[in-house]
């Protein structure tokens, strides 16, 4: 572009110089929160309290993570999630990318109608207390089965996958395989998943992640605490005010407990977003391109 | 249905059904876990709303349970709850709508105008960022960060010579870290869509305007927003249509005894009185008139977006 060359009026020079300042100071906004808690989580929780920690790290102590690696409810919470996020990803991708991709074919009868019952179903609900009932009517109250099937599809997910295909594939790419004799089935599982690896993948990764901060659910529906996930044990580390959150304090002096808690409070945090942290680099186009697609059609 | 104009022969109605629902059984199968899932799960509590008109006793169940008609509304109504927790719904909700509706499209048209894409692009990762941060950590930090001893925001207002303030204790205070935090966590990830609608815009019209001596801000307000005008509406009604469902999650987790004044929206009490008291029936009478009042203020969106700009979710 050899527009580039052309020189700007004063105006927009100004506006370049303004624009790019906010943004840098916005960026400094949303990161420094972020850094700052890897900082605390390594420091002396005395020189954090009295607000001598800005920059780098001060009196490096790793006494948080040893607290958060010896605390069993934490471990107990983190492989609790794992397992629901695994089993309730692999029902949910099971259940949107096939409906999804029914949903994308414009020959099947009563398209537009389960769209209608789906769409509905996001602005208008039974509530909590209905669905409170459900579940317990259906006997998987405090099971693992209340963390993955109320929840077992998302809507606009679905139409997410109904988008991706009916753009991805072409026409005559199905007439052309009609023709050969194949079936709907073997179409979707031969030809259609096999070019829409990426949908799958982006499901993958929404599903996962809404699983994994999920709290709500948790909340309703367990009552078992050795089957809580991480999100409710780290409520009760994170919103408490009380000292003894974590076992093991309780002999040393009350502002000492104080402080302790306070930095057991950093460090859990990062221990806990550990897996997205580490797998963010790697997975972030995806979430951007689902994004996308769900906004073509509203 | 588009197939049928290409018929020769005109069938009779539900042999045309049955020939149709033959000939796609495959689909159908396909999209059966979606349809059970959808009858259970979605469809299935509309069955239990009725317990909203009874009184539900768990020995009869949902169904034979006797009906009481609307009393439940009526207590509710004339409750000294029901004011409270409804206008602080709709202050927060509506605060929220005022506040972080606009920013994320703020956001997309500067985003827009840098010419460094690897600068764009890295800025945007960066946005996105605390959008993964669940809200259970997002509520720790601000109570971290706001901790009056040693808490980041504290120490900042000390800083500069402020008295330090116990933020989350302070019922007039919940409002704004209500909706800032989520300012912060979500603005990023909400330009996306706008983002997406702006590089669609022909550049073609930008090179007209420069042509013609239109400088950036000239630009932005006669060219972007007015391209990406369609996607603000839709967006708008859809914010519209989810200002009665907001977050339980946030609130409750917020929530403690000094600001309960402010942070007690019709959510959190629908779960104190239905879960923690157990008072089923009463519960899902007001979470039905939450219901219904935020399926009324949807429609009422979709009819003027459309008969302002002539788009709309239907």
């Amino acid at each position: 572009m050899g527009n580039r060359k052309i020189r700007m009026s004063r105006q927009d020079q100004i506006f370049h110089i303004v624009n790019n300042s906010i943004l840098f100071l916005l960026m400094l906004v949303i990161l420094y929160p972020l850094y700052f808690i890897v900082i605390a989580s390594f420091s002396d929780p005395y020189a954090v309290g009295q607000g001598k920690v800005w920059l780098f790290p001060v009196g490096i102590t790793f006494e948080g993570y040893e607290k958060v690696f010896s605390n069993s409810s934490i471990w107990s919470g983190y492989i609790n999630s794992f397992i629901y996020m695994g089993l309730g990803t692999f029902i949910n991708v099971c259940i949107t990318v096939p409906a999804g991709y029914a949903l994308s074919r414009k020959d099947m009868r009563g398209r537009k109608f389960v769209t209608l019952m789906m769409i509905f179903t996001m602005f208008f609900s039974g509530g909590v207390i209905p669905t409170f009932l459900l579940v317990q009517n259906l006997g998987i109250y405090d099971t693992i089965w209340a963390m993955v099937l109320p929840n077992a599809m998302n809507v606009m997910n679905v139409i997410i996958c109904r988008t991706f295909f009916e753009t991805t594939l072409p026409d005559n790419l199905l007439e052309a395989a009609f023709m050969d004799g194949c079936s709907d089935l073997r179409f979707f599982f031969r030809i259609a998943l096999p070019l829409c690896k990426s949908v799958v993948m982006i499901m993958v990764l929404f599903y996962a992640v809404t699983h994994w901060n999920s709290y709500f659910d948790a909340l309703i529906y367990l009552r078992d605490s050795s089957k809580y996930p991480l999100q409710i044990i780290l409520r009760d580390i994170l919103t408490s005010n009380e000292a003894s959150a974590l076992s093991g304090l309780n002999d040393d002096s009350q502002a000492k407990l104080q402080r302790v808690t306070e930095l057991i409070k950093y460090s859990t945090i990062i221990f806990s977003n550990l897996p997205l942290l580490v797998l963010y680099p790697f997975i972030k186009k995806y979430f951007k391109k689902g994004v996308m697609i769900g906004a073509i059609k509203g | 249905m588009k197939t049928s104009q290409l018929c020769v022969l005109p069938v009779p109605k539900h042999k045309k059904l049955i020939r149709d629902l033959s000939k796609n059984y495959q689909l159908y199968l396909l999209l059966a876990p979606a349809l059970i899932y959808l009858a259970i799960f979605k469809y299935g509590p509309l069955y239990g709303l009725q317990i909203a008109f009874k009184k539900y006793a768990l020995s009869l169940g949902i169904g034979g349970s006797p009906w009481v008609g609307l009393q439940h509304f009526r207590t509710f109504f004339s409750s000294p709850q029901f004011s409270r927790v409804l206008v602080n719904t709709l202050a927060l909700s509506f605060y929220e709508l005022v506040v972080s509706f606009p920013l994320p499209i703020v956001l997309a048209l500067m985003l827009n105008q840098l010419r460094s894409v690897r600068y764009k692009n890295y800025l945007e990762n960066v946005f996105y960022i605390p959008h993964f941060i669940s809200v259970v950590v997002l509520v720790g930090m601000l109570n971290t960060f706001t901790s009056v001893q040693g808490g980041l925001i504290n120490n900042i207002v000390a800083l500069f010579g402020g008295d330090r303030i116990n933020f989350m204790g302070e019922s007039s205070m919940f409002r704004n870290l209500y909706v800032f935090s989520g300012v912060w966590k979500n603005t990023g990830w909400n330009a996306i869509i706008f983002t997406a609608a702006l590089s669609g815009i022909d550049p073609t019209l930008h090179e007209a305007a420069k042509v013609d001596g239109a400088g950036k801000l000239a630009q932005i307000w006669h060219i972007d927003i007015p391209g990406i005008m369609p996607t603000i509406m839709i967006m708008f009604v859809s914010a519209v249509g989810n200002v009665m469902s907001i977050g339980f999650e946030k609130a409750f987790l917020m929530q403690n005894y000094m600001n309960i004044g402010t942070s007690e929206i019709i959510a959190t009490y629908v779960y104190k009185v239905g879960l923690q008291r157990a008072q089923y029936d009463y519960a899902t009478a007001i979470g039905l008139f939450n219901n219904v009042v935020n399926l009324i203020l949807l429609v009422t969106a979709n009819t003027f977006s459309k008969k302002m700009t002539k788009t709309g979710l239907w």
